[in-house]
């Protein structure tokens, strides 16, 4: 069972004690948030921190990207796994200073896509990793950070 | 190798190169289309749409009175390809005047709001968009699919739109700058944004179509009186009073200029 | 004290197409305002979507995610009149949700 997983059990449980009042909303976030993962300052201690360590470079993940974002506030990226039995997706930009951005599970019917506005400190990598039949594939796309005109 | 056959190849280089580069250039053009094209479709701009909404029904002021019977030129409420005919002649105000110049109009007379109170706090941040941004996004997305057509033809229309392309092309301040100092010349940029050529019709008209506009770099909603104001400030020039002559004034010239194009409804850009 | 939400979803062919815009700072941490204060971290961590009353998708995200989020789904299965609830819940233990039908 992935991190992720085993803190969103935990997070229902924590879930339902904070929609009855009876936790305080400050423990239960700590419960549904892996901040080990998100706090992590290199790809490479992203990838760990979601049990991704050495994920199979796949040409079955799809990432549409602009190559060349006119502002890193907003950097629209769209994701689709056609690796069978996707479970999950992360979103991981390299350069940031916390790389790992997102993690989405994906359960019931939905497809392992993802359309998500993303926030870049510089010129990156932008690395997708979708986990599938407990193993881990990976996908990136380079994008180019220009900076504004005018400033205004 | 020959002299003439080494001029050859050395033309023959130089003339790879160039074309390389512009292969370059206009890969980089068309990944920047993309990003805005990208950006413009997962925008939360729909949210101020809303916003907009409820501020336009609310009831305010001494007057106790909604927005809902102002004139945007179409007759009292009618909203539909409105913002698409602005700037125009009112003749309850004798005088020009562009979208929130018009809503101005409407928050002092239906509304029985003072200019200074209404006008308190009329760009906003990132937290909150102000009231006139508000109201611009949602009455704008009123005009989707409309042709851009303010007025052209009433006597005052006309001396406005003069009096706005003379502006355009008044050098003025401390570096001598006009609207065409940027805005009117091919090829010209700023890093790596190119500078539309706002007195053609042809640059112009993508322009009017996608104001206002969130801007993705501030987070912030911005209408045409705010892109006036900061073209001034960024020419080092005074900042135009809200709803001044002159801001109207450019307005109308840029919207005439670009007129005809399908409004697509408030923007986004970076 | 959450701004507006609002979700569009339309399906074709046995796939529901959900969008999702929600207004929020999602603030990093890393601003100083005009004072020269740090701006405290604030934003969105959690996000769950609903089809029908079971959920489909639950992401955790990060600061890094831009101001104003806007994300997209797809969902199998998803038809016209189907219910879609998309919640969040952020780093103040504040929350907000959306529903809509399936156009």
């Amino acid at each position: 069972m992935n991190a992720l997983r085993r803190t969103t059990l935990k997070a229902a449980g924590a879930a339902f004690l904070l929609a009855s009042g009876l936790l305080h909303p400050l423990r239960a976030l700590a419960a549904t948030w892996n901040k080990a993962a998100f706090a992590s300052k290199t790809p490479a201690d992203a990838l760990k921190s979601i049990g991704a360590s050495s994920p199979l470079e796949s040409k079955d993940i799809l990432i549409e990207a602009p190559q060349i974002a006119e502002n890193g506030l907003v950097v629209p990226i769209e994701i689709t796994s056609n690796v069978p039995n996707t479970k999950s997706l992360a979103v991981i930009v390299e350069k940031n200073p916390f790389p790992l951005v997102a993690q989405f599970e994906f359960m019931e019917g939905a497809l392992p896509f993802l359309k998500i506005n993303v926030k870049m400190g510089e010129s990156s990598w932008v690395r997708v990793v979708a986990e599938a039949g407990g193993k881990h594939y990976t996908a990136a796309e380079e994008i180019k950070v220009t900076i504004g005109g005018c400033g205004g | 190798m020959r002299r003439r056959s080494r001029h050859a190849a050395l033309w023959l280089t130089a003339a790879f190169a160039l074309a390389g580069a512009h292969a370059v250039a206009q890969d980089a053009k068309k990944e920047i289309q993309k990003y805005q094209s990208m950006i413009t479709e997962g925008s939360p701009v729909e949210l101020f749409e809303l916003e907009g909404e409820v501020l336009w029904k609310k009831k305010q002021g001494p007057k106790t009175a909604s927005l809902e019977q102002c004139d945007l030129g179409q007759g009292p409420g009618v909203l539909k390809g409105a913002y698409a005919q602005l700037p125009r002649y009112f003749k309850d105000a004798d005088r020009v005047m562009d979208l929130e110049t018009r809503l101005l109009h409407c928050m002092m007379t239906l509304q029985g709001r003072s200019r200074d109170e209404a006008t308190k706090r009329v760009f906003g941040n990132e937290d909150r968009l102000s009231e006139m941004e508000s109201l611009s996004a949602y009455i704008a997305a009123q005009s989707r699919g409309v042709a851009m057509a303010p007025g052209a033809s009433h006597d005052k229309e006309r001396g406005v739109f003069e009096l706005g392309k003379r502006l355009f092309f008044h050098r003025a301040g401390a570096w001598d700058f006009s609207c065409a100092s940027c805005h009117s010349e091919e090829g010209k940029r700023i890093r790596m944004q190119d500078l539309p050529i706002l007195n053609t019709p042809a640059a112009a008209r993508p322009v009017v179509a996608t104001w206002p506009a969130y801007r993705v770099s501030n987070s912030q909603f911005k209408t045409m009186q705010w892109r006036i104001n900061d073209c001034y400030r960024q020419m080092r020039m005074p900042e135009p009073v809200f709803g001044s002559e002159a801001s109207v004034a450019l307005n109308l010239f840029l919207t005439v200029t670009g007129q005809g194009e399908i409004y697509r409804g408030p923007g986004t850009k970076r | 004290m959450s701004g507006p939400m609002k979700i569009r979803a339309t399906a074709k062919d046995g796939v529901a197409d959900i969008r999702v815009l929600m207004s929020h700072p999602m603030e990093t941490g890393q601003r100083k305002d005009a004072d020269g204060k740090v701006i405290p971290p604030h934003f969105i961590q959690n996000v769950t979507v609903k089809l029908n009353g079971r959920t489909v998708a639950e992401g955790q995200i990060s600061q890094a995610v831009s101001r104003n989020p806007v994300f997209s789904f797809r969902a199998k299965g998803g038809k016209p009149g189907d219910k879609v609830e998309i919640s969040w819940l952020d780093t103040k233990g504040e929350t907000n949700k959306a529903e809509t039908v399936i156009a």
